[in-house]
C-alpha cells in the first residue's frame, strides 16, 4: 500500500540530547497517505504529533528518515503544503483580505492586485466570511480566526493539507460548525489532508484512516484504524450509526489503556523487530482479534480484523 | 462616553486652576515692592543704584506684565536677524531643529538597518552587545572633545553629538523588535516560499515596527534634551545657545521664555511620534 501512496514517510525518528545521552521522541514513523485521503493522528502530549507534522511541512529536520511526496523528497517548506498552524497565526497587521492574498501573492507572484483579490475574496467566501474581508484579525472571534487561516492555506491550492489542531483553541459548537465546513470543502475539492487532533469524536467525522501514536518518548504509531462508516457521514447522523460507538470505543481504550502499555513494551523490546503499524477496522465482525493484546480490567476489547 | 467627557472637562478645568494658582505665586513672589511700603534706606540705596524708587524693576526674575510682553515681543517678530548676537527667537529654534533633524536622520539611516541585521542574527546580537552596553551610558557631551578634534566644525559637532546619543534606543529597540518577531509568521511566510526581502519588508517591518517606533520616540526626546546642553558648548545659534547668552545679558526674561518654548517644542515633537506610533501598532 505505501508504496503507491501520494505522501510516503518512510523510518521517521527524531532525537534530542538529553542529560546524559539521548531522548527519542519518536522512531520508526512509516505511513502513507493516499490522494484524496484525509488522515488523522491522536496520541497524548509529548508523542512528537506536532514535530512529524512540521516535518512534513518541511520546518523541521527530522534525526532520521525521509518523506516522499509525489515521488519527490521533501527537503523544506514549500507552497505544495498548505500548513494552518495551531494558534492561526494570522499577521494582526493585516486585514482577513490581506492575510489571505499574502499568500495568493507567494502563489503566484505574476498576478495583478484585482487578480489576486478575485483569488482570495473565492475562498474567504468558502469558509462564510464574505463581508468581513476588511476586519482585522483582533475584530474577529478565535473560530473566525481560524477560518481565515484555513482559507489561506486552501487558496495557495496546495497539493496537501496539513492542519495542526485547527480546532483545539475552539468552544465545542463553534468547533462543530467549522468541522463541517472543513469537511464540505475537503469533499468538494477532493483534498489530501493530514491532521493533527486530540478530539476523538472529530477524528471519526472527518478521517478515512486514523493514526493512533503511543505515548512519548520512543513514541511510534502503534496503530492505523480505518473508519468503516460511510464518507457521506455528519456530525447530525453519525452518532446514530452503532458502528460509530464501536470505533470510538477502540480509540478510546487505546487513548486510555494501550497507549501507556505500548510505550512500556516498546521499551522493554526496543529492538524487536517490527513490521509497521497494524491497520485494523474495528467493529467490522471477524474472530481474528488475537493480534491486540489483552488489557486487564479494561472494557471489553472490540473485535479486530488484520487486514494486512 | 459621556462621563469620559465629563472628566476630559474637570481636567482641562483643574488645569486651568493650577496655571492661575501657579501665576499667581509668582506673581506674588515678583511684585515689585510698592514706595508706601519701602523704607527710607531702600529709597536711599535705590537712588545709590540709579533707579527711583516704585519704578518698575529691570533685573532679577521678572514679574508676570515683563514675561508677557517679552513673549508678546519675540512672537511678534520670530525670523529677525540683527547679527550674531541677536537673532529671532524662531530662527534659533530652527537652527537647533534642524541640527536635532540632521542627527537624528543620520542616526535613524545607521541604527534601524544595523538593528534589523543584529536582529535577525544571534551571533552578531551577542558580539556587539558588549560594545552597545560600553557606548550607550556614555553622555553624549563627552564625545564633543573628540567631535570638535575630528570633524573640527563646531556645527557638525553638535550634529554628531545629536547622532550618538540618538541612536542606542533606536538600535537596542530595532534589534530587540526584530528578534522577537513571533515564530509563527515567520513559520507562515517559510512554508509560502517568501522570499528575504519580501520577509524583511512585509512580515519582520510590520511585525517589529511597534517597537522600532517606541525606540524612535525615546530617542527623539533624548536628542531634544541633548541639543540644549550641546548648543551652550557650541555657541553660534541655537535655542541653547540664545539661553546661554540670555544669561550672559542676565535677562532671565528672555531665559524662561526660552525655556518654555523648548518644553512645547519638546511636547510637540514628542505628539508627532506618538501619533506615528499609533499608527503603525497592531492589536490582536
Amino acid at each position: 500500500m505505501a508504496s503507491d501512496a501520494f505522501l510516503r514517510v518512510e523510518g521517521l525518528a527524531k532525537r534530542f540530547p538529553s542529560g546524559k545521552g539521548e531522548l527519542t521522541v519518536f522512531d520508526k514513523v512509516d505511513f502513507g497517505i493516499a490522494k484524496g485521503e484525509f488522515v488523522c493522528i491522536i496520541g497524548h502530549s509529548g508523542c512528537g504529533k506536532t514535530t512529524i507534522l512540521n516535518v512534513l511541512a518541511g520546518l523541521e529536520q527530522p534525526s532520521s528518515g525521509y518523506v516522499f511526496m509525489d515521488g519527490r523528497e521533501v527537503s523544506g517548506p514549500g507552497l505544495e503544503r498548505g500548513v494552518v498552524f495551531q494558534g492561526h497565526a494570522l499577521m494582526p497587521w493585516l486585514s482577513v483580505m490581506g492575510n489571505v492574498a499574502f499568500a495568493v501573492r507567494s502563489r503566484w507572484p505574476q498576478w495583478n492586485r484585482a487578480k489576486v483579490e478575485a483569488h482570495a475574496r473565492r475562498f474567504i467566501e468558502l469558509v462564510g466570511l464574505a463581508g468581513a474581508e476588511h476586519k482585522k484579525p483582533a475584530e474577529l472571534s478565535g473560530g473566525m480566526k481560524q477560518r481565515v487561516g484555513i482559507a489561506r492555506a486552501f487558496a495557495i491550492e496546495p497539493k496537501m493539507l496539513l492542519l495542526d489542531e485547527p480546532f483545539g483553541a475552539l468552544d465545542a459548537l463553534t468547533r462543530g460548525v467549522i468541522q463541517d465546513e472543513l469537511l464540505r470543502i475537503v469533499q468538494a475539492t477532493h483534498q489530501t489532508v493530514f491532521m493533527i487532533t486530540h478530539d476523538v469524536d472529530e477524528a471519526i467525522l472527518l478521517a478515512d484512516r486514523i493514526l493512533l501514536m503511543s505515548n512519548g518518548p520512543n513514541a511510534r504509531i502503534a496503530e492505523v484504524v480505518r473508519n468503516t462508516l460511510p464518507r457521506d457521514r455528519t456530525r447530525l447522523t453519525m452518532h446514530h450509526d452503532p458502528q460509530f460507538y464501536r470505533i470510538r470505543n477502540h480509540l478510546v481504550d487505546f487513548l486510555v489503556h494501550r497507549s501507556k502499555l505500548i510505550q512500556q513494551g516498546a521499551a522493554d523490546a526496543s529492538s524487536g523487530a517490527s513490521d509497521g503499524p497494524l491497520e485494523v477496522s474495528p467493529g467490522l465482525d471477524a474472530d481474528a482479534d488475537a493480534s491486540v493484546p489483552d488489557v486487564p480490567a479494561a472494557p471489553p476489547v472490540p473485535k479486530l480484523i488484520a487486514v494486512k | 462616553m459621556d462621563t469620559e467627557r465629563s472628566l476630559n472637562l474637570r481636567a482641562a478645568a483643574l488645569s486651568v486652576l493650577i496655571l492661575v494658582v501657579l501665576l499667581g505665586i509668582w506673581h506674588v513672589a515678583t511684585v515689585p515692592a510698592g514706595g508706601a511700603t519701602a523704607g527710607a534706606e531702600a529709597d536711599e540705596y535705590a537712588k545709590l543704584m540709579g533707579k527711583a524708587a516704585g519704578t518698575a524693576k529691570t533685573d532679577g526674575l521678572p514679574t508676570l506684565p515683563q514675561m508677557a510682553e517679552t513673549a508678546a515681543r519675540h512672537l511678534a517678530s520670530p525670523f529677525y536677524d540683527n547679527g550674531p548676537n541677536d537673532k529671532g527667537i524662531g530662527i534659533q529654534l530652527a537652527h537647533s531643529l534642524a541640527r536635532v533633524g540632521g542627527g537624528y536622520l543620520l542616526a535613524a539611516a545607521v541604527a534601524i538597518p544595523l538593528g534589523f541585521v543584529i536582529g535577525m542574527s544571534p551571533l552578531l546580537y551577542r558580539a556587539l552587545n558588549p560594545f552597545i552596553q560600553v557606548l550607550k551610558p556614555i553622555s553624549p557631551l563627552a564625545w564633543m572633545p573628540i567631535a570638535l578634534y575630528t570633524i573640527k566644525d563646531s556645527s557638525a559637532s553638535g550634529i554628531f553629538v545629536i547622532f550618538i546619543c540618538s541612536i542606542w534606543p533606536m538600535l537596542i529597540n530595532t534589534a530587540f523588535g526584530v528578534a522577537a518577531v513571533r515564530r509563527d509568521w515567520l513559520n507562515v511566510a517559510r512554508t509560502l516560499e517568501v522570499g528575504s526581502m519580501r520577509k524583511a519588508f512585509e512580515v519582520i517591518l510590520p511585525a517589529a515596527a511597534p517597537t522600532i517606533l517606541t525606540g524612535m520616540r525615546i530617542s527623539m526626546g533624548i536628542a531634544w534634551l541633548v541639543i540644549v546642553a550641546a548648543e551652550m558648548l557650541v555657541g553660534g545659534t541655537g535655542i541653547g545657545y540664545f539661553v546661554w547668552n540670555e544669561w550672559n545679558n542676565l535677562s532671565l526674561t528672555n531665559v524662561i521664555f526660552a525655556i518654555v518654548l523648548i518644553g512645547v517644542v519638546g511636547m510637540l515633537l514628542d505628539l508627532m511620534f506618538a501619533s506615528l506610533q499609533k499608527a503603525v501598532t497592531w492589536r490582536e
